[in-house]
């Protein structure tokens, strides 16, 4: 695998992420439990997209083949897809979506932490601008995650299950493949499985002040990065991709 | 124009010997052009209508927020979307701005919402149509913002302070959003055959809706004397509408769409267009209940609403918990 080869891989992870991470979010609009948080989650699904933007517009110049971030969105069956299989579960309740969020901006946040130094100044650029949106992610997901966890008998037990559900797929974050290695030697982005340290002390304490338990379980569901991904993907896609498909070549 | 029918909460306009002394200085004021401020005194009547007023006017925008987001998860580019979550979250923010300028006349939004989801309190009619192609996003943005726009730019001279401000801060971001509904109509009336279609298939389905959203005929409007008088109202629903539609049918020409009103006609003598009234048994249904999306949108927001309970109470005890720790330290 070529370097080229890896970063184009990786880019599409980054962006799918926050792409699909994005489309799941911005479902709740008009549905959210207080008026604060229809504008909330309407804000993150905005800074997903715009961070999608950034990396599928990268990924595009690095292949090479002239596809545009809409392209590489909108025209790729879920196979091509190479984003974790944990942001394209399914909403649940609102204790689901922000324990899902929480898991998934610890991870980000470090992730962008370390591609701040990327020897690809266009990696590092972009981690730049996603870095602060993402600082402020986290925050929002931590205290809802605490507030929630720490509320009521009731809020406590659906947070514990939230948690419970999406732990099996947090541990896909972590497992290196060959596009890790090769960009890992060129300094271009970390080992996937050096943010785990960071990842589990960061969630850790949040988890604690929540007052909820980490499942003990060590199963790890994977394949989002290389293409195999849930049922779900293929029905965000036919949402996603309906217009583009539906009318070829036609410009909105 | 997101309040419609709105009952003034008396049934006539005193005369000056009629009105109390406060109620004679109250309306001098309002003549003078003074805003009046929440700690003003103000007569009961005017405190119930605007209530009602503000109230539906911040319904609407929450209501609103569902024909739209219907094809948030469907828009067909990124940017697209991108700018469609952005509108979508401007609604859910005038509907804060809104709450909160009821909130100074004494009622909380927890109440407003109560009211809203037991049918006692309304939102506008438009809401409850469906909106079935993405040619809708555009026809919302430039019809339905368009004839709100009509409606509250007089508003921003309201006689109440904080609507009106709220009112200020609103219209500009209605203008934003009535260029970009117009730049969707632009790129579909441009576009392949199927998106001509669907650009006129949407103008076909809200060019009467639109016309509507200005409330009843003059003469069949009541109670609007007193809210004119009292400068909660500005315009008559047919001197708006006539507005709406004199800019609206050169627009329409522009994008080389057929206006839906076969008989639209220019009147040179009126130096506006002569048009067809919409079917106002079909407004009165819909006011009733009877639109396409009534129960839907209704249910939408009490469904949202009843399984946010335990988010809201979760949170609530959670901050009372945090305090009781920070007082016992």
């Amino acid at each position: 695998m070529t370097r080229n080869e890896a970063l184009f891989q990786f880019l599409l992870r980054l962006g799918d992420n926050t792409g699909i991470l994005s489309h799941r979010v911005s479902e709740w609009i008009g549905h959210a439990p207080v008026l604060e948080e229809d504008i909330a989650l309407a804000n993150t699904a905005l800074d997903l997209i715009g961070q999608t933007t950034f990396w599928l517009e990268l990924a595009g110049e690095v292949e090479g083949k002239g596809r545009t971030a809409d392209n590489l969105a909108y025209l790729r069956d879920a196979w091509d897809y190479r984003n974790l299989l944990l942001v394209e579960r399914p909403n649940g309740d609102f204790g689901k979506t922000m324990m899902r969020q929480f898991l998934f901006d610890a991870w980000q946040s470090l992730m962008l932490g370390k591609l701040l130094t990327s020897t690809d100044p266009r990696v590092a650029e972009i981690a730049a601008k996603a870095s602060k949106e993402v600082a402020y992610h986290l925050e929002r997901s931590a205290d809802t995650v605490v507030g929630l966890g720490d509320g009521t008998d009731e809020s406590h037990n659906r947070m514990q299950a939230a948690l419970d559900d999406l732990w099996d797929y947090t541990g896909e974050m972590f497992i290196s493949d060959e596009v890790d290695e090769v960009l890992a030697a060129a300094n271009i982005a970390p080992k996937a499985a050096s943010l785990k340290t960071e990842w589990e002390e960061l969630v850790g304490h949040i988890l604690r002040d929540a007052t909820l338990t980490i499942p003990d379980s060590s199963y790890t569901h994977k394949g989002g990065k290389s293409g195999v991904h849930t049922e779900h993907l293929g029905f965000i896609l036919a949402d996603m991709q309906f217009l583009q498909r539906a009318y070829p070549g036609a410009t909105w | 124009m997101y309040a419609q029918m709105i009952k003034t909460a008396s049934n006539s306009v005193k005369t000056r010997d009629e009105m109390s002394d406060s109620e004679r200085a109250f309306q001098d004021r309002i003549d003078a052009g003074q805003k009046i401020e929440p700690k003003d005194w103000m007569p009961d009547d005017y405190r119930a209508t605007l209530i009602r007023q503000i109230g539906q006017h911040a319904h609407s925008e929450i209501v609103g927020q569902l024909p739209e987001g219907n094809w948030i998860t469907r828009a067909p580019t990124l940017e697209r979307k991108a700018i469609l979550i952005a509108k979508v979250q401007d609604e859910a923010g005038h509907g804060l701005y809104l709450y909160c300028a009821a909130e100074t006349l004494g009622v909380s939004r927890d109440e407003l919402i109560e009211e809203l989801h037991a049918g006692r309190m309304k939102y506008s009619s438009i809401f409850n149509y469906p909106t079935l192609n993405w040619a809708d996003m555009g026809a919302i943005g430039w019809l339905v913002d368009g004839a709100a726009i009509m409606n509250q730019v007089p508003l921003q001279r309201t006689s109440y302070g904080p609507y009106s401000r709220a009112m200020v801060r609103i219209c500009k971001e209605e203008s934003f959003h009535q260029r970009q509904g117009y730049s969707i109509m632009l790129k579909m009336a441009q576009g392949n055959d199927a998106q001509k279609a669907m650009a006129q298939d949407s103008l076909n389905r809200f060019w009467y809706p639109s016309l509507m959203m200005f409330g009843p005929p003059d003469a069949e409007s009541v109670h609007s004397e007193q809210s004119m008088a009292w400068k909660i109202k500005i315009n008559t629903n047919d001197e708006l509408r006539q507005k709406f539609v004199d800019q609206t049918v050169p627009q329409i020409e522009y994008l080389g769409l057929e206006c839906p009103d076969q008989t639209i006609t220019w009147n040179a003598e009126k130096d506006g267009y002569d048009y067809a009234q919409p079917d106002w048994n079909e407004f009165f249904e819909v006011i009733k209940g009877n639109g396409p999306c009534n129960k839907e949108r209704l249910a939408a927001r009490v469904k949202a609403w009843d399984d946010g309970e335990w988010v809201r109470d979760g949170l609530l005890a959670h901050a009372k918990k945090k305090s009781a720790r920070v007082a016992a330290e």
